[in-house]
């Protein structure tokens, strides 16, 4: 029963079947087979939030998610939020208040936040950086990232675009 | 991550009778956010995973059932931490389960889960001690209910028998008013083992239980009851009564405190434990 199984797995709307061994997580099936790199990999073991997306709407580090794990699941990364040329708002903030040096922290940052204001539409500054304190930016100091959070907010309150959750 | 062979049960039964067939070769998997890392690290290398998360009888809610809010063996972290009745009833359990990692890891991380790795620093077991817990297991020769003063029997090890699950925990309502809290010493705010962890309930008559967690081989949960307990006041009688329950405290020097520093933590943390409980007891006796 080891060598492969298969999965059904919607990946940002759009269902995929595939065969994936046991010890793949679904970090791994998302950049490699699915050519996904917009979730990146750092540490691997749940301490970076690098590899934040969301599965069923809820945040998760996919380093700690065996691919299998998500069969039947609804997957939304980094690539599932611009519509067209049309970047979501919380895309559009981080750019604005020049939340992004680097880069490589912003996916996971910008999809916790995602999954932030889709509960808490309108989070203070301490539910801001509670949400996002699953993930290590080694560049901007933070301060940027959750103003764009908090900028994001009120422009996401009436329709958002992209999202489906 | 080595390869493995993996298993998605769909009864209690048939993943008790995997875990009993194949011993210390499996390893049961429900949030993953241990058991994972230490395969990633090659800390452990099961043969086969057991993936407990499709077992019908294994829920993820949070029901009242016969005097005692039940939380599922699935209910993840943040679920606990969020939910209104364990906030409102069990607010210990609510602070410590919400500190615990970060928010991705609580989204999958779950409270049987934390118990059954058995870290003594593990932040939900002083709560589950302060507010008499009771684990509902489900193995070989059925069910049985181990209260959780009885279920930590060393780092990393547990009262569960070989094939044994946890199915549900139980967290009786009190009979009377009472006030809790849990506080806790880490490095940083998020994303931190605790150096020391203290939950506190106390009684509207005085009963104050007090556990603590990272102060030896499993948490420990020490209880004494006297008018002192209730005076919003700082004596030297307040102070002794503390300290004499924590003497059953064993606590030990590594990279997160060194031993006496741990002491008086303990000691800083059960004041302000006491004082939160005490300023949640109801007003009026
Ligand atoms: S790569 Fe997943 S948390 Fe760091
Ligand atoms: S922008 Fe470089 S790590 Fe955050």
């Amino acid at each position: 029963m080891s060598s492969s199984l298969p999965i059904t797995v919607t990946v940002n709307g759009r269902e995929r079947r595939l065969d994936v061994a046991p010890n793949e997580t679904l970090l791994a099936v998302l950049r490699e087979r699915l050519s996904l790199t917009g979730t990146k990999k750092s540490c691997g073991e749940g301490e970076c939030g690098a590899c934040t997306v969301l599965v069923d709407g809820r945040a998760v580090n996919s380093c700690l998610m065996l691919a299998v794990e998500a069969d039947g699941r609804d997957v939304l990364t980094i690539e599932g939020l611009a519509s067209g040329d049309e970047l979501h708002p919380l895309q559009e903030a981080f750019l604005e208040a020049g939340a992004v040096q680097c880069g490589f922290c912003t996916p996971g940052m910008i999809m916790s936040a995602v999954a932030l204001l889709a509960t808490n539409p309108d989070p203070t500054p301490a539910e801001a950086k509670e949400a996002l304190c699953g993930s290590l930016c080694r560049c901007t100091g933070y301060v940027r990232i959750i103003r764009a959070v908090l900028d994001a907010a009120p422009r996401m309150r009436p329709v958002g675009n992209g999202t489906h959750n | 991550m080595q390869s493995f062979d993996y298993a998605r049960p769909s009864s209690l039964a048939d993943a008790s009778e995997l875990l009993v067939r194949r011993g210390d070769d499996a390893a049961a998997l429900a949030g993953g956010t241990d058991l994972i890392v230490q395969m990633e690290k090659g800390a452990r290398a099961p043969a086969l995973v057991v993936d407990l998360k499709r077992v019908a009888d294994l829920g993820d809610g949070i029901e009242r059932r016969d005097g005692a809010l039940r939380i599922g063996a699935l209910a993840c972290l943040e679920d606990v931490a969020r939910d209104a009745r364990v906030r409102e009833g069990f607010p210990a359990l609510a602070e410590a389960a919400g500190v615990i990692g970060s928010v991705q890891i609580r989204n999958r991380a779950t409270l049987a889960g934390n118990i059954c790795n058995a870290s003594p620093a593990a932040d939900t077991a002083p709560p589950l001690l302060v507010y008499g817990a009771q684990v509902n297991l489900f193995g070989p020769r059925g069910r049985r209910s181990v209260p959780i003063e009885e279920f930590f029997l060393g780092p990393g090890r547990t009262a569960l028998e070989a094939g044994e699950l946890t199915e549900s925990v139980d967290l009786p309502l009190p009979n009377g008013p009472t006030g809790s809290a849990f506080c806790r010493l880490a490095r940083r705010r998020g994303m931190d083992l605790a150096s020391v962890n203290v939950a506190c309930r106390l009684s509207a008559a005085g009963e104050l239980r007090l556990a603590f967690g990272a102060a030896g081989p499993t948490p420990i949960l020490v209880q004494d009851e006297g008018e002192v307990f209730l005076k919003d006041e700082a004596t030297d009688a307040l102070g002794a009564r503390l300290e004499q329950m924590a003497e059953a405290t064993r606590p030990i020097s590594d990279v997160r405190a060194g031993e006496d520093y741990r002491r008086a933590m303990l000691r800083v943390l059960s004041r302000r434990a006491l004082n939160t409980a005490r300023r949640r007891l109801p007003e009026s006796e």
